[in-house]
Formats: C-alpha cells, structure tokens, sequence
C-alpha cells in the first residue's frame, strides 16, 4: 500500500552525513568506563553546562511542578487547559525572558507569542503561515542542515543559499543577497523570504547593527518576509553583545514590521530541549491569528508551561542563571580553542553559540568536498569524534567542521582534544605526544559526572514508575538502588613505577592493560594516591558529596599487599564504617565505610593504594 | 513536488479546499453573463475583469513601492479573497502570508472556533461571572478532577524524599516520539481501556504531543496533497483542522442520517468512493471516530469487519480514532479495530489508530497523544515527524508515573464512566422533558440533540440562527451539526462532561428559555 511522497522523500534529511556521524555515535557511544574507544557525539548542540543550576531552582522551588501537596491545587487548571493560546502567565514570562535576554532593550507583547513543539516546529510553522508550496526562502550558507527538514519537509518549500565565504568571516553581504536573489528570480521561483540564524548556527558568531540593518534594508525593499532564528541569543558569552532584529527595525525608518518574525526557544539557552518550547514571536497579525492556531500541532504541555512559568518569572535566578551560563560558556569555549591552538588548528573567531567551526583546509588531501569527505570519516572512524562536516551545512568551501563542545563534561573534552592533538598531529608528520596523565591530582567535587544520560541523548534512562520531576538528586555512582553487586572480575595486573597500578579494561589512561571488567561502574581512572594528604583529600570530598547528596557515595579501592604480592579491591561506601574485609584474592566486594578516620588510616596502612574509581572531580595537571 | 490532482478548473481555484472566496466572485458573474452569451462569454468576461483587476492591482503596488517612503504603518494581512485574486503577482506586489495561513487567520473561519473564542472572553464562573456563557462545545471531562489531584498530592508527595529523578533525564534531548517506559506505560493502560481483549506492543507506538497532531502526522504519512479521506458524517470539526490545513488532505464526507442513528453504512461509502474516483479524486483512507464524535455511538463488530473488507478491496488504509475508548458509559461493548485484526488472515498494515490521555483521563492539558500503527514504514516516518510535535519529558515522566499505578487506574475508571452515565442519564432526561430528543449513544463526553423542530427554516440557516440564539441569548456554546458536516440540520453537539451535576438545572434552564421562545414565536 502506497504511502504519501513526504512518508518516503528522503527530506527528513537523515540520510545526509550530518545524520550519518549520528548514527555512528549510536552505534558506539563513548562511554568513561564502558566505552573509552566509544565515539565522542561533538554533533549534538546541547548547553549541559548549566543544569545544576536548573536543578537547585527546582529542589528550592518544588510548588512550580504541581505534584506537591502545594501545587496540587493547580492541576486542575492545568490538567485540561488546551487552549492554544497558552497560559497567560507562560506567554508573560516567556515574553520578560526573551527581553531579559536581550538586554532589557526590547520589550516583547505576550499577545504575539506563538507556542510550538520546539524551534523544529516553530520553524516549520512560520514557513507554514508565510510560503505556499513552491515558494523559496534565502539562507545564508553555511546554515542549520536540519532547516532542510524544518522549513521544507512537510510545507514544501524551498531554500536557496546566499553563499558566504570566508575571506571576510562568512558575513553576509549585501551584495551575495542581491545576487541569490536576483538568480532565484530569473529562474522565476517566487522568494517569499529570507531567513538567517543570529547567533549563527553553525559559525557561532553574533551578526553587527550595521549587517543587521543592511538586511532589514534588503528585504523592505525586496518587500519579503524576514525570519529570524534566535534560539541562540543567551548563549553569547563575550563581546560583542547581541543584537536582536527586533532591535534594529525600531531604529530603521519606515520598517516594514509586519515582514519581520523571530524564531525563539528554550531548548539552547536554557539548555532543556527535553521540554520541547519553540515560540513565534511575530509582528504580523496575519501570522499570529493563523499560527496560533496551528500551535493545536505543538502545544507545550500545561504542566512545563506552567512550571516555566515560575521559573522565568524568578528574576533573580534568571538574571544568575544567564550570568552564571555564559560565564561557563566562555570557559569551556576557551578550554577547547586553546587545546586546539596547540595543534594550530583554528576555529572562525566566536563570541556565541554552543559549538565551534574549526578549520582543518589544512589537513584535507584534496581540496574538494570529496577531500572534506574522506578527513570527515577519517576523524568519525579514527579520532572517533562525531563532528558535522561543512558540508552537510551548504558550506561553500571545503574543509570546514563545527564542533559542538557544551554536550559534555571537562574530562570528556580533554580526551576529545587528545584524540584531535594525536591524529593532528600523526596528519602533520609531527608527532605530538600522547602524555600519561600525572599523578599528582588536584580534588574538586563534581555533581553530575557520568551521568548516563549526559552522555548518550538517545538511552532510556532506568526510571522507577514513582519517580517525579519533583524530586532531583545528584547523580551520584551509587549501587544502593540496584539489584545485585557489581561484578568484577580481574584480567592482568602490571606494576606501574613504584606502585602497582589496576587498569580498568578499556581505561584510556593505560589502554595497554586489560584489567577488570567492571559491570556498573561510572569511573574510568585509575590514579595512584601516594601519599596520606591526598587520600585525606579524597575523604573529604567524599565526606562533603555524601553530605550534600544525601546519598551513599561509593568508592572501589584496589591495592598491592606489599607483603603477599597480591592484588586486593575494597569497595567502600559513604556513611558509617562498617568493616574492612581483606579478601585473599578477588572475592566479592564487601562495603566498608569511610567516614572515619580510622578506615582510612588502615585502608593507607595496608599497602600502596590505588583506588580505582572515584566520584569527585579529577582534574590532571597534565600532560 | 509534483502533485496528483488533476488541474483545477480555474485559475483562481488553485486549491479545491480553500477556494470558496474566489469561486464567490466569479461564479454570479458567470450567471448574469451565461444567459445572454452563454458558455463564451461566461468566461471571458470574469477572466478579462479577474486580468483588468490584476494589472490594476500591480500598478498600485509598484506606485506604493517606487514612493521612497510608504507610510510607517504595516498594511494589514490581506483578506483571503484579496489573496487569491493577487494570486502569484510576483515581486512587485505587495508580500502575502502563505494561502493557508491568510484562510485560517479569518476569524470566522469555523464556528466551532467562533464559539471557542466567545467562551474564552466571557466564560461562566458560579460565582465571579454567572451569566457568563457556559461551555458545552468541549469534549472536556471535570467530573474526575477530585480523583487525579489526589493521585498527584499522595503518590508525588511520598516520592519527593524516596526516589530520585535527575535532571538529566528530562532536560536534555530525548527520543522524539517518546520515552520507551511512557509507551509501555500506555500500551498497558490502552491494554486496559479497551476491555483487556487486546495486546498493544510499545514498539508499534509513535507518540506525539496530543492526538491532533497525532492526526495531523498520519495524513501526512498516508496521503499526497489534494488527496482525500473518506469520513462518516457528522464528523469531529477538529478533523478539518488536522488533516486539510496543513497536509492539505481533502475530507470527503459519507453522510450518516439519523434514520440509522447515524451509524455508517457501507453503500454510502461505496457511493462516496466511486462518486469521489469520478471526480478524479484519489481517495486514500477512510478516517473514523470510534466511539463517535459527535454522536457517541459504537461501530459493531461486523461493521468494523465490513470496513476492513471495504479497506481491503479499494485498498485503503484505515485511520481509527478511538480517543473515546475509555469513556462508554452504555450497556454496548467497545471493539477495538486492534482487536479484529487479531485474527491471521487480515492485512494489518492498513490499519491506523489514534488514541490520547485528552479525554479518558482527562488530562488535555498534558497533550499525550499515540499512534498505533501495523505499518512499519509509517512508523518510521512518523518517528521523523514526531520531531514536530514531541511531548515535553517532565510530563512524559509524571504520566508514566500515574499510568504505572493499575490500582489508580482501575478506580479511576470505574469512577469515571459512573459519573459519565450519571451526568448523561440526567441530561438526557432533562432534555427529553423540554422535548429535545437525543441519538441513542453510549460513549463520549457528549450527546447529540435533535433540534430541528425549533429551527425555521429547516436549513443550515436556521441551524445557524438558534445556534446564535443559545450564544447570545442563552449563554451557552454548543457545537452545530453543520460544523461536524452534518447532512441533516438542527442537530447539535451538547458536552455535559464540562459542568457538574448539580449545575444540569441551570443548564437546562437556559435552554428552556430558547426552546420556549422558538416556541412562541411559531
């Protein structure tokens, strides 16, 4: 039986080699401990760098997700409201939020706030209420390579490229809008728009007043509508600030306002796609008549609207959380060019976005897109990195790669940028080397390490059926809620130096030695404690994680009896001591707890420690 | 993209669905001009003037746009017959919104809308507002509101310190087309719903935010633009919505009468087929609501077999919304379309099904909608177009939450159809005193009067009028059979789901007060 031309097109796009690297990461996730050759998803863009604070604001504020004794006086409100207008207090929050965002500089009109399923249907939804099938919009290339999908999978639309190079850092200009449009027109395809991505995605620059202007000026002039796509306005984090379109078009005389659309969502600079918010802030009537009524399509649950509600309309954590975000931005965004200087490897200058677009022209063997190509499968196959080629977003020329780095934790960073030193290096005949951690480690505790779902967007995470949004814990390793014990079963020792040292099997430290295999564990280093200072050290973070988790924390401890020449493991447990099991070999892990001093001066008498896997924060100080 | 239907006959009727303004325009004029000149001149003459109106148009524009400076204020979105005649004037006129959005952004596009938004700015409150209109136009259920803010204040409040739930599972991107656990969840909850006859396996479920854009994405998957859907009448106006707007899926109706209390009937849809091939139309499925919306009549057994066998032979697919399925109060069983197709011999992958938590939970707020399809690769498109209207993971964690508890479940449905019957009997009876006769029905949140005796005259005119009448006079919103396409006029769609028992009285005597006024003015 025949289905439908949109059920079996292939404008879903997922066979582009933008999805292809997914596919890859799907089928080898890179995992700490599991999966250390795993492929590392750098093609997700994803802001992970914030949920603590989300997660505090919750805990504190447990009124806002309806399921408390509290809250239940709002559901029924919320339970049927269906109204695709949404709730009033969203739309007033949502419309503070996006203000706050820019500045307090613009203020926006909760009665033109669309809902939609995400910027995904936000998207689809503008092109729906502005183009009839055939109808062409202009992008700006390199441009969001699911926009395919967005804007003209289901609406039928088209886009045509504004090709823009790198000569003057991928700017548009006047000039190459003129001349897409001008092609497009002699080709006799009715333009109906132009939409471009500020902050852009995927260069992760913001766009200046004056090119701002220029474009405002285009499409007043092309009488065409102008889409801007927004969703990435929080995530500047250095300057030059942002400017928003709806900004520009106050100071241009005689704007056309009812040209103009903004494309927002919470997914980037809240970093919560999971709640799928898109919104259409247009100045259109037409648009938003017509469009609220679609929103029926992708309405936002009342429960998260009402939720968000609350949470936006805390203006103190608003204004901490956009701070506190873009100050992480920066950190993590210089963390991962500087590793990349290293190598001479250079990223398109930013100030915004959650990725980078990094320059390999250099290593291409070719020049071509065929040469972006094959180094792409190169660093999906070798490096194991799932970056998106430049190609994959209309990138007029070859050797362009974005680089998404806010979907992971530090240490998951640091082994991507080794991966890309190592086979930079090895492409450049100069070899680079691949340095063993040291061992001198500095302590920090860490909430949310490990997390599985950090890692991996797509696994379904074990869930008891009572659990609620309510409640938030840190996500702490721990085995109190699983059924059985871990398994460990040993594979080889090796001496390392003076002490012996344990590998995991896999660990990306000394993937040299197989050692264990360890069924659930979370942590992959392997460190040597030399001294009492540190293993205090590591108490106390211990100590103070248990303290604020609430939680019992765990901690594998493996050691050489300097007198038998045997390898012993302990498995300790935050809390109360509880005894110290020395098994003559590798039996089943007891618990021992380590909350007091006395555990852990025997734990430091009986040999050279060498704990295995911990639950702080490990930062190397090398290589 | 090319399209299957055939051109269309003039050239402003370039889409059959949203055509009405144009065809308007042109066809008085072909009349005046038809009976002196006939057929030549019938066209000519609107295609000369359709020409004039256009260069007229074009040079306007091009004055507006070579003047340096048109004034600052935005021209409005242009009425939908304005658009269709500026039809494709290229650059030079002035920018459109799209054909759709200038069609749907018409406030009185539908009725049902018209009454919606009557509602929203005066609605009834007993005590801040009581003689605001009350709504009756929405198939919501409150009857058991008490029950889920319980189930929310004693299973969540005990959770808070003994379970966990990590931010990351509901802040980062999740699979588009729903959680595995939420869709075991729902298969088991459908299991149970729908008698525990029949077994839903998780992984032939797509799930969406709300059934409507689970409908919405089904169009899309089974049927090309200018396609259609045969559809009993009287139909759910939100169907018109979901599969017209967007997909651009035509509805043909097969028009159900009240001779048969409205049930379907094969030869009609066999007529409706054949009529709708001659036309060129190519008919993709048919779409049913089973429990009925609006009238609340179960299809039978042996009618679900006739379909499929109607299905199999013009090898059609088959869309069941079956969003009711929870909500029968009457001695009749509910039958699946899941449950036949237990059986070997029956081609499965036809067959299409809609379920959602809007009404037999009553939880429309939280826009949990299913597609259960037998089809794999609408399955795997669906799961593309899922992308589109995904459900947010906060909820999805707290539905799976309630919907794991069987216990509440249980209860909550014996609860419910309780209610539902109490309230229906009661409104029904009411009705039946003031001489409003109901179709026999036994699911739904709503009944289906027969009022044609109080409307004059007996058109969709009068319909019209008494509708207004119960709008402005009465204060109360109810559905017009003409919105659900209904063949026969003065039938109307009541919901009694949205008041409480005790306030049927007062319902009941605002509409006395019509009913006699209709009476008297006679």
């Amino acid at each position: 039986m025949a289905l439908s031309k949109i059920a079996t097109n292939d404008k879903h796009g997922e066979n582009s080699p933008y999805f292809d690297g997914w596919k890859a990461y799907d089928s080898n996730p890179f995992h700490p401990t599991k999966n250390t050759q795993g492929v590392i998803q750098m093609g997700l863009a994803e802001n992970q760098l914030c949920f603590d604070l989300i997660e505090e604001w919750i805990r504190n504020n447990p009124k806002a997700s309806i399921c408390t004794a509290e809250g239940v006086n709002w559901f029924k409100y919320i339970a049927n409201f269906q109204d695709y207008h949404g709730l009033p207090e969203f739309r007033n929050a949502v419309a503070n939020f996006m203000s706050k965002v820019r500045g307090g500089r613009v203020r926006f009109d909760p009665d033109r706030i669309l809902m939609s399923g995400g910027a995904t249907g936000a998207n689809e939804l503008i092109m729906f209420c502005l183009a009839d099938a055939g109808d062409a919009f202009l992008v700006p290339s390199p441009y969001y390579p699911a926009f395919v999908r967005d804007l003209c999978w289901r609406t039928r639309v088209q886009l045509i490229p504004v090709e823009c190079h790198s000569v003057n850092n991928f700017m548009i200009t006047r000039e190459a809008l003129e001349e897409a449009y001008k092609k497009a027109k002699d080709d006799n395809i009715n333009v109906k728009g132009l939409i471009i991505t500020n902050p852009s995605n995927p260069l992760g620059t913001t766009m200046d007043r004056e090119t701002l202007r220029s474009i405002v000026g285009f499409i007043n002039e092309k009488n065409i509508h102008l889409v801007c796509d927004e969703i990435y306005a929080a995530t500047v984090f250095s300057a030059p600030c942002f400017v928003s379109v709806s900004e520009v078009m106050h100071e241009i005389e005689h704007c056309k306002s009812d040209l103009i659309h903004i494309i927002y969502s919470l997914s980037k600079d809240l970093g919560l796609p999971g709640f799928r918010v898109g919104i259409v802030y247009s100045y259109n009537d037409g648009v938003v008549n017509s469009g609220r009524k679609m929103s029926s399509f992708g309405l936002v649950s009342s429960q998260t609207q009402h939720f968000l509600a609350a949470m936006l309309s805390d203006e103190n954590f608003v204004e901490r959380f956009l701070a506190e975000s873009s100050r992480r931005l920066a950190a993590r965004h210089s963390q991962f060019t500087k590793g990349l200087e290293k190598v001479n490897v250079t990223c398109l200058p930013s100030n915004a976005g959650l990725f980078c677009w990094m320059n390999l022209r250099n290593l291409l063997k070719e020049k071509t897109f065929e040469g972006e190509m094959m180094l792409w499968r190169l660093i999906i196959n070798e490096v194991k990195l799932n970056v998106s080629p430049g190609s994959a977003f209309g990138c007029s020329e070859p050797g362009w790669y974005r680089v998404c780095f806010a979907n992971m934790d530090d240490e998951t960073v640091d082994v991507a940028l080794k991966r890309i030193r190592a086979f930079v290096g090895k492409e450049t005949a100069k070899p680079v080397e691949l340095k063993r951690w040291k061992s001198n480690l500095r302590l920090s505790f860490s909430s949310r390490r490990f997390d599985e779902n950090v890692m991996s967007p797509h696994s379904p995470m074990p869930h008891s059926p009572l659990t609620t949004l309510l409640i938030f814990s840190h996500s702490f390793p721990t085995y109190s809620n699983q059924k059985s014990p871990p398994k460990l079963e040993i594979c080889e020792t090796q001496t390392h130096g003076v002490s012996p040292v344990i590998g995991l099997k896999g660990c990306p430290l000394y993937p040299s030695i197989p050692a264990f295999t360890y069924d659930e564990t979370h942590f992959p280093r392997t460190s040597e404690m030399k001294n009492k200072e540190q293993l205090t050290e590591l108490r106390d973070n211990l100590k103070t994680s248990t303290l604020l988790s609430r939680r019992s924390t765990t901690v594998h401890v493996t050691y050489k009896d300097t007198e038998s020449g045997r390898i012993k493991s302990r498995t300790s447990m935050g809390g109360h001591y509880n005894s110290v099991h020395q098994e003559p070999e590798f039996g089943p892990f007891k618990e021992i707890r380590i909350d007091d001093d006395n555990s852990w001066t025997n734990l430091y008498n009986m040999g050279t420690l060498k704990l295995q896997s911990f639950i702080y924060r490990y930062e190397s100080m090398g290589p | 993209m090319t399209q299957t239907r055939k051109p269309a006959p003039k050239p402003e009727a370039q889409n059959p669905s949203f055509s009405t303004s144009g065809m308007k325009l042109i066809v008085p004029l072909q009349g005046v001009v038809q009976g002196r000149g006939g057929l030549l001149l019938g066209t000519l003459v609107p295609c000369a003037l359709f020409y004039f109106l256009q260069l007229y148009l074009k040079r306007r524009r091009s004055s507006d746009a070579t003047c340096a400076t048109p004034p600052s204020e935005p021209a409005l979105p242009r009425t939908s017959s304005r658009s269709n005649l500026s039809a494709r004037a290229g650059s030079i006129s002035r920018v459109r919104i799209s054909r759709l959005a200038s069609q749907i952004s018409r406030p009185d596009d539908s009725l049902y809308y018209v009454g919606l938004d009557r509602v929203s700015i005066d609605p009834f409150h007993a005590l801040h507002n009581p003689h605001g209109v009350i709504q009756l136009g929405l198939s919501d259920n409150k009857l058991c509101f008490d029950l889920i803010g319980e189930w929310f204040a004693r299973s969540l409040e005990g959770s808070v310190v003994s379970t966990s739930l990590s931010i990351n599972g509901i802040a980062p991107y999740q699979t588009f087309d729903g959680m595995m656990e939420l869709k075991m969840a729902l298969s088991d909850f459908m299991h149970q719903v729908m008698g525990e006859s029949v077994k839903f396996d998780p992984s032939n479920m797509v799930l969406t935010a709300g059934a409507t854009p689970a409908i919405e994405i089904l169009s899309f998957c089974l049927a090309d633009h200018g396609n259609a859907f045969l559809v009993p009448t009287p139909y759910y106006p939100g169907f018109d919505r979901d599969v017209r707007w967007r997909p651009g899926v035509d509805l043909i109706p097969v028009h159900c009468r009240s001779a048969d209390n409205f049930n379907l009937n094969i030869t009609a849809l066999e007529q409706a087929y054949s009529q709708a091939r001659k036309r060129g139309v190519k008919v993709r499925g048919i779409l049913i609501s089973n429990p009925s919306n609006p009238v609340g009549n179960i299809m039978t057994q042996d009618m679900l077999y006739s379909l499929l066998d109607f299905a199999e032979e013009k090898n059609i697919h088959i869309i069941a919304d079956e969003v009711f399925a929870g909500s029968t109060y009457g001695s009749e069983k509910f039958v699946s379309i899941a449950e036949i197709l237990d059986s070997d011999y029956i081609d499965k992958s036809r067959v299409h099904i809609i379920y959602g938590l809007s009404k037999d939970l009553s939880l429309a707020g939280f826009r949990v909608g299913v597609i259960y399809s037998f089809n794999d690769s609408v399955l795997a498109a669906a799961k593309k177009l899922s992308r589109f209207s995904s459900i947010s993971a906060p909820t999805q964690r707290l539905v799976t939450s309630m919907l794991s508890d069987k216990r509440f479940i249980r209860e909550y449905f014996e609860t419910n159809r309780k209610r539902i019957r109490q309230v229906h009997d009661e409104f029904v009876d009411c009705l039946s005193k003031l001489g409003i006769k109901c179709a026999k029905s036994s699911a739904g949140m709503f009944c289906w009067a027969d009022m044609s005796g109080l409307i004059r005259p007996y058109s969709e005119k009068g319909e019209i009028e008494l509708w207004e009448k119960f709008l402005s006079v009465a204060k109360i919103n109810i559905t017009p059979g003409s919105s659900c396409h209904c063949i026969e006029p003065g039938w109307f769609r009541i919901c009694f789901t949205t008041i409480t028992l005790e306030e049927i009285p007062l319902v009941i005597e605002r509409i006395r007060r019509v009913v006699e006024s209709c009476k008297s003015s006679s």
